[in-house]
This record gives structure tokens, C-alpha cells and sequence, in this order.
């Protein structure tokens, strides 16, 4: 099922009482979830990422705009006519329901035509037990589940009515580090198995990357980019972007263009043909840095961090926000104290306008 | 950490003197008094120790029809209050508008004196020489003859007094059930919307199991209070209960110990005795019943 | 798929209009009869003794309001000595109860002492025990001391109450041990620490059981009927008891009315004010009866 949002709005009443103002949590936003794919919706905590999916799963009306699944206009349609299944952060499965209940208490509400027999309902429950690996604990209460178990009981009682959409608001973050690793890829096996579209909602870069056919990026309820995990970090649009996504984090320095070429400090560190004069941001991904011996960015070092198969050179560039960080290859490791240089990769180094913080891309 | 014995003793030597002498001591000092036989509250003398306290009670029409009335009592009202309580609750917290005034309002009974407020009752409820009172008049208009709900047919006041009641009760009720209500997440709802569920099944299926402790707190409180129903009774009756025939089993204990026919503190004393047995009986009972209903 | 979306759209909105509709008019019809029995009062109380008897059929309202019925309750009926009594009584009953449970609640959570948890069993056992069953002996009790008919009679046996000396302890348990131990390295001594740190951190659960004390006590009747029956100590529940039987003459109800407005003013205007308060701390620890 293809899901089209145009120009969707959601304003909310401002909780402030002084200021009766708006707030607007999600910003005209305009665009098409392809059928069958696995989507992200990314971003820093209210950006308004929760409130687009509720406004898919129709718990919330929008302000303005439109939302199609398929061909069909759903904008106003209560959220069991939408035939979506919704994973709930915290779960919220019914304590009081043993797993197979919980699973089969969607199954229970059809009616009319689609009402199924009760053997029908046990059936299907133990399908979607299946797909989510939990057969053997359907006796059970919520309670004595673990985080990860709950989670997929969760997942199976949204599956278990063959929705068309599904939805899932922030399905990791209750996990701890070790489970979330493997419940992710739990999460893209039985996506790929299913072929449901699916959209969930993270507030973790790494886990949107990781698994999403398509990510979209958003900033207080604007989307900023939408693309494939790798374009998105291979290109970001904005320095937003590329300070949100990649870990450990891109380097930011303050610079300048002059003739052509790109200053940070007082070294000219990469030729930007074609680039107007003036002040700019620069990004350099960790990645990014060569060090070498007439390398042209100067900066002053300061520690080294292994960490098995990468390493990082910590040092000092009075132009960064922060530390440098670079990540080399540690087999290549050479010792070094005091000054250090480095070369850049040109792919691997964006500039972004002082101003706005929007991308300046080379000509 | 080291002990603080006489400290400690010290904090504690005001509220224990007070509970020794009003609680501790009353305690045995009850089912002394309710053992001995022929009690002279002048003389301070007795005969014998024996049952003949509680068999007098037992056998008492006064009694037996204070127990008819209280059992009458609670079977009507706390179900019925338990179950509007609930229909209010619910309604309450599927609106906006209004919410916090009518919340207010429902509260108010909870504030006011129930034998000032009783008195009210009264005065709608009853049928005069000058006047057949208010809600009389609108019997009227439905057809009806008219009713002295005071001074007129048994089912009449006791229909006043299970009325009052409940008016008394509800806003303690009320306010329970919505705070209990408003604290069910709200995921459980959505998560059953999206799902399709109907309004009805949500109620049956997710709200009333989550709120069940409440609900069953509620019962057994409600059991307990109704049990030892008298300020209302007075409210409605006034003082002289029996000769009203409304009386209830705490009003008879104190018509026993005080009063136009006091002056028994043996035949109190059991009567009381009886009401905590029979109150701990059916708490006993509701204890059993909630475990395997109740929801935790 | 094909499903009439238009359809589904009305219908449920439809659906929710009727159950709107619904859910307003019994909400407001319980609020109606919760309000009405207020409005008697206070209408009654405004109609002349006259009007009043000579109505067969009850007016809904009064065109010649008088306030005749408050100078007559309080100069027929000493009303305003009941409600003297009763704010003495009130006033006193609270501050003392106060006293003796914070007491009592800091030494069960506080304190280190041998038996504690016995001690504090027991005090839990006793919660069960209820009021009509000690009632006698202290009524008993309070008769040979010769307090029959003072203040020392009506307020001592209300005194203490176990549960909220629960409810406190309960409260002063969450407050975290490092910061006791913090005061007593700085050298602060137990009652200075129950005075500077924890009562401030509890002060809501306070307030909460001095709220309730005083609707208690504001409201009680039993207690004060058996041990007053000399009109100087009434309290106001008695008062109206008594005014019913004996005062104004029975069939004066406007003046009746009166008093029991002047009676029920206080505690709704209490409750009024401090609505969020009485509301938040009833549901935490109230009970009627």
C-alpha cells in the first residue's frame, strides 16, 4: 500500500496559558511512502515525528492536508476503518490478557462478513506468534515477559489482522543495547517476510540507517531530507542533517572562501572552484581526514582512541566547535605527538552557509 | 545506625496514651461489658458472665428490624451507587467541556453536613398539613396520589433513606473512579481504536479489568460505610429511630447506650460486636470474591 | 478494498454526536439533582415564614426574598454559639491531631528502636477496629471522668487517628535516608530535622489529613450527641438535630433553612477555595463513614 501525505498540518492549542498561541508539530508535509518499503521517520525528541504517525494511524485529525493510502483518501477516516496495525512505544498490551488474548483481541472485534470462527481467530494468532517467534509463550501474562518478548507480542497483535500499513512509534527505544541490536533486525526480517509498508518513528540515527529502505529527516515539524540512509548521509542537505546523522559525529569548523579556495584558519585546506567568497560552515566527516606528513590542516594532538578495528586521532583546530575526531584504519597506525596533519577527502567534506546552515554544493 | 529506644518511645508516648486509653482499652473493655449479665450502669454491678447479652440482642424486634433495615440499606446502595458512580465517571472523562465544573459540582455533597443537608430531604420528601411537599408535587403531575415519604409507607422511607444515601456517597465515589479512569493509559485506548474495537468492548474489556482494584476498593469501603449507616437515618427520621422504624443496627447500639431507652452498655456493647462480625464476615467474603476477579 | 469511505466518515460522526448528546444530558441531569437540593435550601431560607406556609403547591422561586430567617436563627436558636463550639472544637481537634501523628509517624519512620515492626504491626491491626466499637467504653470513660459537657470531652477521644499516622509515615519513608544522615553530620538534632527538612517536604500530605480532619470534625455528630446535652456545647450537627426537634417550633422551616445554610457555608467555602487541594487529597486518602 503506496501512503501519499499532502501538505499535512497539524497545529496544536499551545499548553502554555499565558500565550495563546499555536504549536505546529508537524508543518505541511508533502510525501510518498512506495508501497512495501520501510521508512523512518527521524529525529531530534519533539520534531513531530510521533504526531505524523498518529496522524497516518488517524488517532489524530490533521489541521490541514490530505492523506491517501493506495488511491483512497483516508483524511477523515476513524482509525479502524484504515486497516493499520500500531506498535505502541511502551507496548500497551492489555496486562490483564494472556499473549494469545492480547494477540487475538483484534481479531475479535470484526464483524459482519469478515467475523471469524473461533478456531479461525487461534489460528491466525499462532501465525503471527509464529512470525514474531513467541509460540511457546502464550499462556502468559505481559508481566512475566521480558522487554524484548513484549515487543514482539506487541508486533504480532498488530500484525495479526493483515493490516496494510504498519506503524511503529519508537519500537527500540525500551530496550536495552544488546536487545535492540537484535530486535531491529527482527524488525526488518519480518517487514521483508511481510511486505507491509512499514513506518517507524526514532529518535536514534543509528537505528533508522540501519534498517530503513528510505529515511526522513525532520526539525521542528519540517521535514529537512528524505532519501536512502547512505544518500542522506553521503549528501546531507543541511548542516542539521549532517551534525544528526553519523557516528561518532561530523567535525564543524568555521571557514572561509577565498579565490577558489577553502580556508580554515590560515590553511588553505581544499580548492573549491566556483564557490561565492565569504564565511561558511564546514563539515568533515570522521572518516574524512588522511593524516600525512604535508597534509594542509594543522591541529594539535591530543589523544588516540582504539577501538579494535578503527581508531580515532583525537586533536585540537581552534576553528572546530569541538575536538577534531578522525577515524583511521588502525593498521596503519604511526605514532604521533604534537602537530598533525591532515589531508581531506573532498567527498567527505561539506560546506554549509553561515547564515542558515543550508548546504553550499560545489558546482 | 544506633538505637534510639527512649527517643524513639518519647515521639511515640502521645499517640500511644491516646490509643490505650480511647482504643486499646475500649477493646477488651467491650467484650467485657458485652459477657456480663444484668449490667447496672448505677450501681456498676452484674450478675454472671454468659451469652444472655447477645441472645437479649438476637431477640430484640428492635434489633431484628435495625438489621432489616441495614442489610436493606447496603444491598440497595452500594450496588446502585457503585454502578452510577461508574456511569458518571465514564461520561465525565469522555467530555471536555464543562468537565471541571461538573466535576465540581458532583463534589459538593462530600462538603456539606449530612444531617444539615438531610434536613433539605426532609422537607422535599414530606407531606404536611399545609403542604404536600415538592416532590409530591411532581407525583402529581404524573398521576400519582400523593406519599408521605417521612412519616408514611415502609418501602416510601426507605426509598428516601437508599435515595440519600447514595446522594451522600456518590461524590466520594466519583472521584475515585475518575482519577482511576484518568490514569489508564491512554495507549491501551488507542491501541484498541486503531484495532477497531467497539466503544462497548473497550468498556467491558480493557477499562473495567484496569480499573478493577479501584472499583472492588470502592465495594469493600462502601459495604464497610453502609454497614454503619446512621447520620442519614437521623437526618431523615430524626432522633427517635425506632418509633420511626428506620432504625439501623449502629443507631441501636447507640439507643442502647443513650438516650430515651439507654442506659444498656451490655446490650451495646454486644449489639456492636455483632455489626463488626457481620462487617468482617462480609469484608472476608468480598476479599475472596476479587481474587479471582480482580486485575492487579 | 473497495469500502464507501464517505459512508464510514458519517456514520461515525453521526455516532459520536448521539453519544455526545447522551452523555450531556446525564451529566447534567445528576448535576441538576446534586445542585437542586442547595438551591431548596437557600430559596426556603429566603421565603418568608408566611409565604412560605402559605404555599400548598411550592413556588420554584420567591419574588420577595427576606432575610428575616438569619436574624431569627440566630436570635431564636444560639446558633452562632453551635458554630463557635464547633470551629473551637474543629480547630483544636486538628492542631492537635497534627501533632501527635507527625510525632508518631517519625518515629515509626525515622527512628531505629527495638520492636518497631511489631509496634507498627499492631498499629496497622488496629485500623481495622472500627469507631462504633470503642464508642461505648469511652463514652463510658469520659462520663466517670466528669467531662461530659467540656470541650476536653468532645476533643480527646478524636484525637489520634491510625490511619493517618499511616498515611504520614508513608510519606516521610520516601524522603531519602542520605538526607537524614547529612543532617546528622552537621549536627542537627531529630526534632530539628522533623521541623526544617521533612515537615516542609510533606506539607501537601498535611494538608491533606488537616483537610479531612476538619470536614471530620466540622461534620460529627455522633460523639458530640452522646456527650453534650447541655446546648452550651452543641456543636453545629447537634444544633441542627436539636433545632429540628425543639426550636423555632417545628413547622418554622424557613427559618430552619436559614441555619442550615449558615452551617453548610463554611466548609463549601473552604472547599471552594481550595478546591484542587480537598479534590487531590480525598482521593489519596479519604473516606466517609
Amino acid at each position: 500500500m503506496k501512503i501519499v501525505l499532502e501538505h499535512l498540518t497539524k497545529k496544536f492549542p499551545s499548553r502554555n496559558k499565558k500565550s495563546r498561541g499555536e504549536v505546529i508539530a508537524v508543518n505541511d508535509f508533502t510525501f510518498e511512502i512506495p508501497d512495501g518499503k520501510l521508512v523512518g521517520l527521524l529525529g531530534p525528541s519533539g520534531c513531530g515525528k510521533s504526531t505524523t504517525l498518529n496522524l497516518i494511524s488517524g488517532l489524530l485529525a490533521p489541521t490541514e492536508g490530505k492523506i491517501f493510502f493506495g488511491g483512497d483518501e483516508v483524511t477523515k477516516l476513524p482509525p479502524e476503518n484504515r486497516g493499520v496495525g500500531l506498535v505502541f512505544q511502551n507496548y500497551a498490551l492489555y496486562p490483564h490478557l494472556t499473549v494469545l488474548k492480547n494477540i487475538m483481541f483484534p481479531l475479535e472485534n470484526l464483524r459482519g462478513a469478515a467475523k471469524l470462527s473461533k478456531e479461525e481467530m487461534t489460528k491466525r494468532a499462532f501465525e503471527a506468534a509464529k512470525l514474531v517467534q513467541i509460540e511457546e509463550l502464550m499462556d502468559r501474562k505481559p508481566k512475566e515477559l521480558s522487554g524484548g518478548q513484549q515487543q514482539r507480542v506487541a508486533i504480532a497483535r498488530a500484525l495479526v489482522k493483515m493490516p496494510r500499513v504498519l506503524l511503529l512509534d519508537e519500537p527500540l527505544s525500551n530496550l536495552d543495547a544488546r536487545l535492540r541490536l537484535q530486535t531491529r533486525e527482527e524488525i526488518r526480517r519480518i517487514q521483508h517476510q511481510t511486505q507491509i509498508t512499514t513506518v517507524f518513528v526514532t529518535h536514534d540515527q543509528d537505528e533508522a540507517m540501519s534498517i530503513s529502505d528510505l529515511i526522513v529527516v525532520m526539525r521542528d515539524g519540517l521535514i529537512q531530507q528524505i532519501g536512502a540512509p547512505q544518500e542522506v548521509y553521503d549528501n546531507p542537505v543541511n548542516l542539521f542533517v549532517a551534525k544528526f546523522l553519523g557516528t561518532p559525529p561530523i567535525n564543524v569548523f568555521s571557514g572561509r572562501v577565498e579565490k577558489g579556495m577553502l580556508f580554515i584558519g590560515q590553511d588553505a585546506v581544499l580548492a573549491v572552484p566556483g564557490v561565492p567568497e565569504g564565511k561558511v560552515n564546514i563539515g568533515i566527516r570522521p572518516e574524512g581526514f588522511i593524516p600525512r606528513e604535508d597534509g594542509p590542516l594543522t591541529c594539535s594532538f591530543l589523544r588516540l582512541e582504539v577501538m579494535g578495528r578503527d581508531m580515532s586521532i583525537i586533536s585540537e583546530n581552534k576553528y572546530c566547535e569541538s575536538s577534531v575526531r578522525a577515524i583511521i584504519n588502525a593498521e596503519k597506525m604511526d605514532f604521533h605527538t604534537g602537530i598533525i596533519h591532515f589531508a581531506l577527502k573532498p567527498q567527505k567534506v561539506f560546506l554549509f552557509r553561515e547564515e542558515d546552515g543550508a548546504r553550499i554544493f560545489l558546482p | 545506625m544506633e538505637k534510639q529506644n527512649k527517643k524513639a518511645w518519647l515521639y511515640l508516648l502521645p499517640a500511644f496514651l491516646f490509643l490505650a486509653v480511647f482504643m486499646i482499652y475500649p477493646l477488651i473493655d467491650v467484650l467485657v461489658y458485652s459477657v456480663e449479665e444484668g449490667y447496672n450502669s448505677a450501681s456498676q454491678t452484674f450478675f454472671g458472665v454468659g451469652g444472655y447479652n447477645y441472645s437479649y440482642v438476637l431477640h430484640d424486634p428492635y434489633f431484628l428490624q435495625a438489621l432489616k433495615n441495614t442489610f436493606l440499606l447496603v444491598i440497595i446502595t452500594v450496588p446502585l451507587s457503585t454502578a452510577l458512580a461508574l456511569l458518571i465517571s465514564v461520561g465525565l472523562s469522555s467530555i471536555r467541556a464543562l468537565r471541571d465544573l461538573l466535576q465540581t459540582i458532583y463534589f459538593l455533597p462530600y462538603v456539606t453536613n449530612t444531617l444539615a443537608v438531610g434536613l433539605v430531604f426532609m422537607i422535599l420528601f414530606k407531606k404536611t398539613a399545609y403542604s404536600d411537599g415538592l416532590i409530591n408535587l411532581l407525583l402529581h403531575w404524573f398521576g400519582s396520589p400523593s406519599i408521605d415519604f417521612i412519616e408514611g409507607p415502609y418501602w416510601a422511607k426507605m426509598f428516601v433513606l437508599c435515595f440519600y444515601t447514595i446522594w451522600v456517597v456518590l461524590p466520594f465515589k466519583i472521584l475515585i473512579l475518575t482519577s482511576a479512569l484518568a490514569s489508564v493509559n491512554q495507549d491501551y485506548y488507542n491501541a484498541a481504536r486503531v484495532d477497531g474495537t467497539r466503544r462497548g468492548r473497550i468498556f467491558w474489556r480493557i477499562t473495567l479489568p484496569m480499573i478493577s482494584p479501584m472499583i472492588f476498593y470502592l465495594v469493600i469501603t462502601g459495604f464497610i460505610g453502609a454497614f454503619k449507616a446512621y447520620n442519614d437515618a437521623v437526618a431523615l427520621f430524626g432522633t427517635n429511630l425506632n418509633a420511626a422504624g428506620m432504625n439501623t443496627i449502629v443507631g441501636y447500639v447507640y439507643d442502647m447506650l443513650y438516650g430515651d431507652s439507654g442506659g444498656y452498655p451490655s446490650y451495646a456493647s454486644a449489639a456492636a460486636i455483632l455489626l463488626f462480625v457481620i462487617v468482617l464476615t462480609i469484608t472476608c467474603i468480598n476479599l475472596l470474591v476479587s481474587k479471582k476477579h480482580v486485575h492487579y | 478494498m473497495e469500502k464507501d469511505y464517505l459512508k464510514i466518515e458519517k456514520s461515525a460522526k453521526r455516532d459520536r454526536t448521539i453519544r455526545n448528546i447522551f452523555i450531556y444530558t446525564m451529566l447534567i441531569f445528576w448535576s441538576f439533582l446534586v445542585l437542586f437540593p442547595f438551591y431548596w435550601m437557600v430559596l426556603t431560607s429566603l421565603k418568608s415564614y408566611g409565604t412560605y406556609n402559605a404555599e400548598y403547591i411550592p413556588k420554584f422561586f420567591t419574588l420577595s426574598p427576606t432575610l428575616q430567617n438569619y436574624a431569627d436563627a440566630f436570635t431564636t436558636v444560639s446558633l452562632g454559639r453551635y458554630l463557635l463550639n464547633t470551629l473551637i472544637f474543629t480547630v483544636i481537634t486538628t492542631a492537635l491531631m497534627l501533632l501527635v501523628t507527625t510525632l508518631a509517624a517519625f518515629a515509626f519512620a525515622r527512628l531505629e528502636f527495638r520492636g518497631k515492626n511489631l509496634v507498627f504491626t499492631l498499629f496497622l491491626a488496629l485500623m481495622m477496629i472500627p469507631n462504633e466499637l470503642v464508642i461505648i467504653t469511652n463514652f463510658v470513660t469520659i462520663t466517670d471522668a466528669g467531662l461530659r459537657n467540656t470541650f476536653a470531652g468532645l476533643i480527646l477521644p478524636s484525637v489520634t487517628s491510625v490511619f493517618y499516622i499511616y498515611l504520614l509515615r508513608e510519606n516521610f519513608a520516601q524522603i531519602p535516608d542520605e538526607l537524614y544522615y547529612a543532617a546528622k553530620v552537621d549536627g542537627t538534632t531529630n526534632l530539628r530535622y522533623l521541623c526544617r527538612v521533612m515537615l516542609p517536604i510533606c506539607r501537601p500530605t498535611l494538608i491533606t489529613i488537616a483537610i479531612l480532619k476538619v470536614i471530620e470534625c466540622w461534620n460529627s455528630y455522633v460523639w458530640p450527641r452522646l456527650i453534650t446535652d447541655n446546648a452550651d456545647y452543641y456543636l453545629v450537627s447537634n444544633g441542627i438535630q436539636e433545632i429540628r426537634e425543639n426550636g423555632f417550633g417545628r413547622e418554622n422551616i424557613p427559618a430552619m433553612m436559614a441555619a442550615v445554610v449558615v452551617i453548610s457555608l463554611p466548609l463549601i467555602a473552604l472547599f471552594l477555595v481550595f478546591r484542587k487541594k480537598i479534590m487531590a487529597g480525598v482521593s489519596r486518602g479519604g473516606m466517609k463513614g
